[in-house]
């Protein structure tokens, strides 16, 4: 290859106001540039309210930005359809989130199994043999088939991890994943990203109130009151 | 399916099935007393359409086993009044004529042509006229029908209705129902002098004794050969009835219709002579519509009622479902599915109530005797009938509930 991969995210002057339109418009994000390479590990971090998850939320493409261009892994996504983003958030990005990750209605196996299903259509034997090995992965066989529901918060979310990355995505969002766990199992759910991140290779955006798991991270980026703020990288 | 039972997904369903059946399962109570409103309603419908089929059946079995479906009658005699050039009238009062018993002309190559049009199945000439029968001091005034037995009894199955004696007819024999057999006091082998209108006389042999089911025509039916009852009414050669079945019981009427254009002799199907029976059918049948039209209502609302609450319940993990990457039209199709299923759950449950019910029916609604008032008769196709409006009624219902988590958004959902 003689240039270097396009990186997986790439922020250019992207904002987000909600209620547009209405008396109580409110611009959150104020113009954020940022890119994430291929195999990066990235804390961010910021005090509640500055904007964290709203762009997480863009990234991931689940919600649309105001103003300014997204691009994941080269693609510009401002013109897609709701089909288009709909495809390439199954097939490209996985999401762990703070609260209620998993489908009450089904086993750790069939969770994990979810993203895949959805997308062969039918269940198969690599589909569920995949979702073990995932599951595996993450210390969980024992409770394969356990209701979600009946899991532990550190399980659940391990369990969220592997669902995460069912797809092989490139990406990998996690809104505070380990912030309702106790520091044993954030510690272990954080261990566990890494692994994924330098085994996979797999790029990491960890929101986090942690400083200790944000050293951790390859860099970090501050977003305070909707805008980046110059992060400080470090480098393991 | 091992859906229900074990963690395994079923390999033969799609995702959005297994999703819409995890789904119902998990929301148990609301599932179970949605299917238990719907079964309800199907079961009403079933029952209802059941009995009012078995009623009609019931009732077009009894009139066409004593009679035929077409029934070809010479013109009546009819007096016009006397007009002068075409408008003034002079005799204003007409007096009804009277009917005597006339033959239908051509009777012969009428009788060959209507054999030859298609879905006929028997055509039987018959001569019926009045007489009386003459027996000591008593005497009584009967119909004389005059039969080709082996035809005629085609259309009316006369050795089943034989309570004693034989049906078969030579020329000197003749048959009685049983109250005229019992008001003369007489039985198979005893002869009986019968004077027809015109005085012509005749000695006949009691051949045997039949029950039509019905007092009247016990007393004044009898039946000769045709040849017998020809002579007798001064007919010769004549006939004054052709009787025609059909295969199509149902299509009687059009049959008639066709026969009267292409002969020109009047044919009265079953159907336009019952035509009251009819016409409280279909005005039973429009009740019955009616109903069926708001049970299904009744059932959508509470299809579309239940999938709402079910939609806001799990719109967190709809949206959690859209961040995995499914699409908007696998939501629908999942909730969809939900609103068939329902309307398909409750359709098998009401279908059993309504089979139960009519089962109940036969054994309690019974005749003194203990026979069942009436044999209902179970049609599959009702049944699935059933199964597929309710499950197109649910699919129809859902839509508006599926189409609100379809276009959910998901950062909403998942901030709850
Ligand atoms: N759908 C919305 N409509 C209106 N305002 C919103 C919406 N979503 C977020 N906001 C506002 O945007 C701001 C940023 O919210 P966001 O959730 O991104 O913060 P955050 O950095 O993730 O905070 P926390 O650390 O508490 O999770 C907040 O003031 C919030 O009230
Ligand atoms: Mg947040």
């Amino acid at each position: 290859m003689t240039t270097n991969p396009p990186p997986v995210v790439q922020l250019q002057g992207v904002r987000k106001s909600f209620n547009v339109g209405q008396p109580n418009e409110t611009e959150v994000l104020h113009g954020i540039d940022l890119t994430l390479l291929r195999g990066e590990f990235c804390a961010v971090m910021g005090p509640s309210g500055s904007g964290k998850s709203t762009l997480l939320n863009l990234i991931g493409l689940l919600d649309r930005p105001t103003a300014g261009a997204l691009s994941i892994c080269g693609e510009d996504t401002t013109t897609f359809d709701d089909r288009a983003l709909t495809r390439l958030r199954g097939h490209s990005i996985g999401f762990v989130f703070q609260y209620h990750h998993l489908i009450s209605a089904f086993t750790a196996l069939e969770n994990v199994m979810m993203p895949l299903l959805a997308d062969a259509g039918f269940p198969n034997a690599t589909i569920t043999a995949r979702a073990a090995e995932l599951l595996d992965n993450v210390g969980l066989t024992p409770w394969k088939d356990q209701p979600a529901a009946r899991l532990s918060g550190g399980q659940q979310q391990r369990v969220a991890v592997a669902r995460a990355l069912a797809m092989n995505p490139v990406l990998l969002l996690a809104d505070e994943p380990t912030g309702n766990l106790d520091t044993k199992s954030a510690d272990a759910v954080f261990d566990l990203l890494r692994r994924v991140n330098q085994t996979q290779g797999t790029s990491v955006l960890f929101v986090t109130h942690n400083p200790a798991l944000a050293s951790r991270c390859d860099k970090i980026i501050s977003v305070v009151d909707g805008q980046v703020v110059d992060g400080h990288a470090e480098h393991p | 399916m091992s859906l229900t039972t074990s963690p395994q997904l079923s390999r033969w369903l799609p995702f959005e099935w297994i999703v819409a059946l995890r789904f119902l399962r998990e929301g148990r109570m609301q599932t179970a007393f949605i299917i238990g409103g719907v079964a309800i309603g199907v079961g009403v419908i079933v029952f209802m359409s059941a009995l009012l089929s078995g009623l009609q059946g019931n009732f077009v079995k009894r009139v066409l086993s004593g009679q035929s479906h077409i029934q070809l009658l010479p013109p009546k005699e009819v007096v016009r009044p006397l007009r002068q050039k075409g408008t003034a009238v002079e005799g204003a009062i007409v007096q009804a004529p009277l009917q005597r018993v006339k033959s239908i002309d051509q009777w012969q190559s009428i009788a060959a042509q209507i054999r030859s049009m298609p879905d006929i199945k028997v055509v039987s000439p018959a001569v019926s006229g009045s007489a009386l029968v003459l027996r000591g001091d008593a005497s009584r005034s009967i119909s004389l029908n005059g039969i080709e037995p082996d035809l005629y009894y085609r259309i009316v199955p006369m050795d089943e209705k034989m309570v004693r004696g034989s049906a078969r007819l030579a020329s000197t024999d003749m048959l009685i129902g049983t109250e005229l057999a019992s008001d003369l006091g007489v039985g198979v082998g005893d002869k009986l002098r019968i004077t027809a209108a015109n005085g012509t006389d005749n000695t006949l042999t009691i051949r045997g004794v039949f029950d039509l089911g019905n007092k009247g025509a016990n007393t004044r039916t009898t039946y000769v050969t045709l040849r017998t009852a020809q002579s007798m009414l001064g007919l010769a050669g004549g006939v004054s009835v052709l009787d025609v079945t059909v295969k199509d019981v149902y299509a009687a009427e059009r049959i008639a219709q066709r026969i009267t254009l292409q002969t020109g002799v009047k044919a009265d199907s079953w159907i336009k002579t019952n035509e009251q029976f009819f016409t409280a059918v279909s005005a039973q049948t429009t009740v019955n519509t009616a109903i069926r039209f708001f049970v299904a209502l009744s059932v959508a609302f509470g299809i579309a009622s239940v999938l709402v609450v079910s939609v806001v319940q799990k719109s967190r993990e709809i949206g959690i479902l859209r961040a995995m990457g499914i699409s908007r039209g696998q939501i629908l199709r999942v909730f969809l599915l939900q609103g068939g299923l329902l309307g398909l759950g409750g359709a098998v449950a009401g279908s059993m109530l309504g089979g139960i019910a009519l089962i109940l029916w036969q054994t309690l609604a019974t005749n003194a005797d203990g026979t069942p008032m009436f044999p209902l008769t179970f049609d599959p196709w009702l049944f699935v009938l059933a199964l597929v409006l309710a499950s197109v009624t649910g699919l129809v219902a859902a839509f508006a509930p599926a189409l609100r988590a379809a276009r959910l958004d998901p950062v909403v959902a998942i901030r709850g």
